[in-house]
């Protein structure tokens, strides 16, 4: 008979896995990716493969040859990282090129140079997107609008965002709520539509890998805050619930703000870090030189986190 | 339903030996007695090479103040005393028993009948159960007479009784409810007078509803007995977690039960409690489950103490399957990985669980993605990623900080961690390393 293994219990796992987490965060991406490309035809398809495929094959070389460690690709997060960073890009042909830059700066600098997934500071989609908006200004800007269904031509008639709309002088009177419930909006391909990010959500806090916490404190911080200043003055503040359904807010507060990685661990900091998210968002919205602060506003609570798993510990059963 | 204020995780519960009754185990030809089968210091043997010896006569003494009496569970005559090495490799003095027929001591009461009447006052229960060497069956074998001589300025205020048997696989305490609640009732009314509670709490997990409805309709007969169901959540046995359950109290940082008025036993030690004051017999005997899903056949055995392991299991199903990965003495979260087949068993054992090869290999570890699943699972509401960093990285004057030593080692965090990272075993070594720490400041 073979020799008994010995270890300390417990013996058994629940079976989970960063992989499984990974994959499933793959999965609730899928109906933002589906509506995205329904919009955006096949730009957003096509940006959408190339982000992923670069994510992964950076990731790849860099482990292959650079710091000579055994691959982990097979876990997804490399493809959850671009996935939502084509999500950030709007779906025009010259992103086809820049996303890849993007890529390399996201998956090169903000999380393979920190020692890869579970090391990075701040979330590599969002480090990338961020990269990309001050390194290329004008394409990062260039809103393809929507139109019919599955567009298959690449050159989109694009026009302002919502947001941009509103920051260079009013709302156009002819968005609607719904239309920016469903994404018949323009902006950043994974961005557009409230309801299939809302569906990603839903499935994420099902499987338990995200909780109510960061996206309610989030989108909740971001309307009140907005409301108070829409009952100010409404002619210069936008109203609260197009604040929340246009721009990345939705996006940002299900699947960017909520990365495990780069958000505190007590339930009490993740309070904080929503409220500090949504606040911040509103405030560059209003006050900064950008129409949008939610990738900002992350990027900031990122930096904080350390500083919040310090300071806010789970409530101890014994004291 | 009542459950514990945080954390707990949901092993697969695997039951699969609830069905099997208790069987007797025949008595091998040599009994190997361990001297310490309890916490604490080693009872000293007071029989010699050559002495006769006769089924529940005293062998070892306890005469220190932590210790417990260890008697023989065989007849026959000594052969040596000598240490010999236990289930984990460790020496362990013993005294070793050429068995020679079933002789048992005159003064035990071997008939069937049960006898409900107890006439003791509570202090001489305690010097009974001091005299019987029983000790707490849960697993940490705390010697019961000293758990039940309450101290001065103490006052206990509840008896539960943890019969939740949260962990996966054991069935042994439901196999004692569904043929002994008789005897589990007198055995808890004997504690129960003994520490002067009006009320004593059975706690059982609700997967069991049939052992749940037997003793409900046993505590009928009795005064003072309340069965409380209790959700399926792991580690609801765990003592702190049970106390919060049944009573909402909580025990401090580094605090005893009885600081908060509390007393938990076993069920198993209800019962041995039972046949100790009752029936005038030692703690000679253990009832233990043999089960996992690579064996043939699924069982619960009396077992005499001091049968080695690969007796139990030449006995039970012949030989370990080729695919065995472990034994493991106890569930499959708080059980101890067992080195020495050779070894015997010792009181408060609860089971020879064999799981198979595949399960038995841990995954590789991986990056901690901060995904927090460790805290949220830590029904102590401590952090376990941040223990492994601090222990890895030596500071463990801010492991203490963190409360580290509330740790009750339940597993649910390893359990319960995509990265795999073993850190149960870290927080292990961190509390060693923070003992130590303090008694070098001593």
């Amino acid at each position: 008979m073979n020799l008994l293994n010995i270890s300390g219990s417990p013996h058994v796992h629940s079976d989970e896995s960063t992989k499984k987490i990974m994959w499933r965060v793959n999965a609730a991406l899928v109906p933002a990716l589906l509506v995205a490309i329904a919009y955006f035809g096949i730009n957003a398809l096509l940006v959408s493969i190339i982000s992923v495929a670069s994510c992964v094959l950076f990731q790849w070389l860099i482990e292959k040859y650079i710091l000579k460690t055994p691959t982990t690709v097979g876990d997804g997060s490399a493809v959850v990282t671009g996935l939502l960073l084509a999500f950030n890009v709007p779906a025009t042909v010259d992103m086809m090129w820049i996303v890849v830059i993007g890529a390399l700066f996201a998956i090169g600098v903000a999380k393979m140079s920190f020692g890869g997934l579970g090391k990075n500071p701040f979330n590599p989609a969002i480090a990338g997107r961020i990269f990309l908006l001050i390194s290329f200004p004008v394409q990062m800007t260039t809103w393809p609008q929507v139109g019919g269904l599955f567009p298959m031509n690449f050159d989109l008639a694009t026009g302002a965002t919502p947001l941009g709309a509103f920051k260079e002088g009013a709302l156009p009177t002819d968005v609607t709520f719904m239309d920016a419930f469903l994404g018949h909006i323009g902006g950043s391909m994974g961005e557009v539509s409230a309801l299939a990010i809302l569906l990603g959500a839903a499935y994420l806090c099902w499987k338990k890998i995200i909780t109510w916490h960061i996206p309610v404190t989030f989108i909740g911080t971001a309307f009140v805050f907005s409301g108070i200043l829409w009952l100010i003055d409404p002619t210069a503040y936008m109203d609260p619930v197009m604040t929340i359904l246009t721009g990345g807010i939705m996006l940002g507060a299900c699947f960017m703000a909520t990365d495990m990685v780069t958000s505190p661990m007590a339930k009490s900091g993740q309070l904080i870090f929503g409220f500090g998210c949504g606040l911040l968002t509103i405030v560059i919205r209003n006050w900064g030189a950008y129409p949008e602060g939610v990738s900002f506003a992350i990027l900031i609570m990122n930096s904080v986190t350390p500083l919040l798993n310090r300071w806010c510990k789970p409530k101890r059963f014994a004291n | 339903m009542k459950t514990f204020r945080m954390g707990g995780v949901h092993p697969e519960e695997n039951k699969i030996s609830n069905d099997a009754a208790i069987e007797v185990m025949p008595v091998g030809k040599q009994m190997v007695v361990l001297m310490n089968q309890h916490l604490g210091a080693p009872a000293t043997p007071i029989v010699q090479k050559g002495d006769k010896v006769k089924v529940g006569q005293l062998i070892g003494e306890a005469q220190t103040f932590m210790c417990a009496n260890v008697h023989s569970p065989v007849s026959g005559t000594v052969t040596k005393v000598e240490p010999c090495k236990d289930a984990f490799g460790l020496a362990k003095p013993a005294v070793w028993i050429n068995v020679e027929g079933d002789e048992w001591m005159e003064t035990i009461d071997r008939t069937p009948d049960i006898k409900r009447e107890c006439t003791l006052e509570p202090k001489e229960i305690v010097a009974k159960l001091k005299e019987m060497g029983i000790v707490g069956l849960g697993g940490a074998t705390f010697p019961a007479h000293i758990k039940y001589s309450i101290p001065e300025g103490k006052k206990a205020e509840y008896l539960i009784i943890n019969a939740a048997e949260c962990e996966p696989y054991l069935t042994s305490d439901y196999r004692v409810m569904m043929e002994h609640a008789e005897e589990v009732c007198i055995g808890v009314s004997i504690l129960r007078k003994a520490l002067g509670v009006p009320n004593a709490y059975i706690g059982i997990e609700s997967n069991k509803p049939l052992a749940i409805a037997k003793m409900q309709e046993m505590a009928k007969q009795f005064e003072g007995i309340i069965v409380e169901p209790l959700k399926v959540k792991y580690p609801q046995g765990a003592e702190k977690q049970l106390i919060n359950a049944v009573t909402g109290r909580r025990v401090g940082s580094g605090k005893l039960p009885i600081d908060s008025g509390c007393v938990v036993s076993n069920l198993g030690t209800a019962f041995a409690v039972y046949e100790a004051i009752q029936k005038n017999k030692p703690l000679i005997e253990n009832i233990l489950t043999v089960t996992g899903k690579e064996l043939p056949s699924q069982h619960n055995y009396i077992v005499r103490i001091g049968t080695t392991y690969n007796e139990i299991i030449s006995h039970s199903i012949g030989q370990l399957p080729e695919t065995t990965g472990k034994v493991i003495s106890g569930g499959t979260m708080m059980g101890k990985a067992v080195v020495n087949l050779d070894a015997p068993t010792v009181k408060g054992n609860s089971s020879v669980l064999v799981i198979g090869e595949k399960e038995a290999r841990r995954a590789p570890e991986t990056n901690c993605i901060r995904c927090g699943k460790c805290a949220s699972a830590c029904p102590m509401g401590l952090e376990p990623y941040l223990f492994s960093l601090l222990v890895k990285n030596n500071r463990v004057e801010e492991a203490k900080a963190h409360n580290i030593l509330d740790c009750i080692e339940c597993g649910c965090c390893f359990f319960s961690c995509p990265a795999n990272k073993p850190l149960t075993d870290e927080i292990r070594l961190g509390k060693n390393k923070v003992r130590a720490m303090m008694a070098a400041k001593k």
